[in-house]
């Protein structure tokens, strides 16, 4: 199979970088996805157990953590509608640029309401 | 003597066109569709998960042994939670799947970094399943303080 040649970058701009951060953030989710199915089967073990792990995400790193989660599912998560609708809606090759930036929007609207309600509970909880 | 060397024999001038391999399936069809399909629920089933979790009550501080006993102890979140393993385990394994394919050069490279990640659906899958079918909300060498309130009334 040949090599690209260095240095050359595809096409650039929306498409490319939406693109590129669908795959990150997928990458991301599902790597916390397997530690999170993990951490969860302490519940087999013994209610300490479980209880000393999910301790550790009650730190204000990992709230932090959490956050950034939370944001990579939220735009992995908007930015998939956008590309089934590039892929099913006749007009959505047309309108992709368009739908992108109603995705960051629409992400912007979701974490202002998620990241005080959740910060609060970070900085400010109970124990 | 040549310097390169290729493993399928040059073809005949004039040869009509073949493709090397004939996948003899629609697998990468079906793989695209269940992206989308799995996706739109996945949104649905991941945002409630995180909602409840995390917005409701004291959000991450509420989460506890008893907090997941009480939410399993229901029907409704067993079938959520599992629908959810799967279909997630699923799409995030056929994604990378499709990442190897696409950065992975060599054939060797994409055998083992497939396999581990096969191997890693297996796991998880599994062990995520048979947590949800076997969870015991109360267990018997437990304390009161750790159980939810069901347990002892």
């Amino acid at each position: 199979m040949p090599s690209a040649p260095a240095g050359t970058l595809y096409r650039g701009r929306e498409g490319m970088w939406s693109w590129v951060a669908h795959r990150v953030t997928g990458v991301l989710i599902f790597f916390f996805l397997l530690v999170h199915v993990l951490d969860t089967a302490l519940v087999r073990v013994s209610p300490e157990a479980y209880d000393a792990v999910i301790g550790t995400y009650k730190t204000v790193i990992m709230g932090l953590g959490e956050a950034g989660l939370v944001a990579a599912i939220v735009f992995h998560a908007f930015n998939g509608v956008r590309i089934i609708l590039v892929d099913f809606w006749a007009k959505g090759p047309r309108y992709q640029r368009t739908m992108l930036w109603v995705v960051v929007g629409l992400f912007a609207v979701t974490m202002a309401g998620f990241l005080p309600r959740h910060l609060m509970n970070v900085f400010g909880g109970g124990h | 003597m040549s310097t390169t060397s290729t493993s399928s024999p040059l073809a005949a001038p004039r040869d009509p066109y073949k493709r090397q391999k004939t996948t003899r399936s629609n697998y990468e069809l079906y793989s695209w569709v269940f992206m989308r399909a799995s996706g739109v629920v996945l949104i649905v089933l991941i945002f409630g998960h995180l909602f409840v979790n995390l917005m409701v009550g004291e959000g991450v501080h509420a989460i506890d042994f008893g907090f997941v006993a009480g939410k399993w102890a229901s029907p409704f979140w067993q079938v959520w939670d599992l629908l959810m393993l799967w279909l997630a385990m699923i799409h995030g394994t056929n994604g990378v799947r499709t990442i190897i394919n696409d950065y992975a050069q060599r054939d060797g490279t994409r055998l083992v970094l497939k396999s581990a990640l096969y191997l890693a659906f297996v796991i998880v899958t599994v062990l995520g399943t048979l947590v949800v079918f076997t969870f015991d909300p109360c267990p018997p060498n437990a304390l009161d303080y750790q159980l939810p309130s069901f347990c002892t009334a």
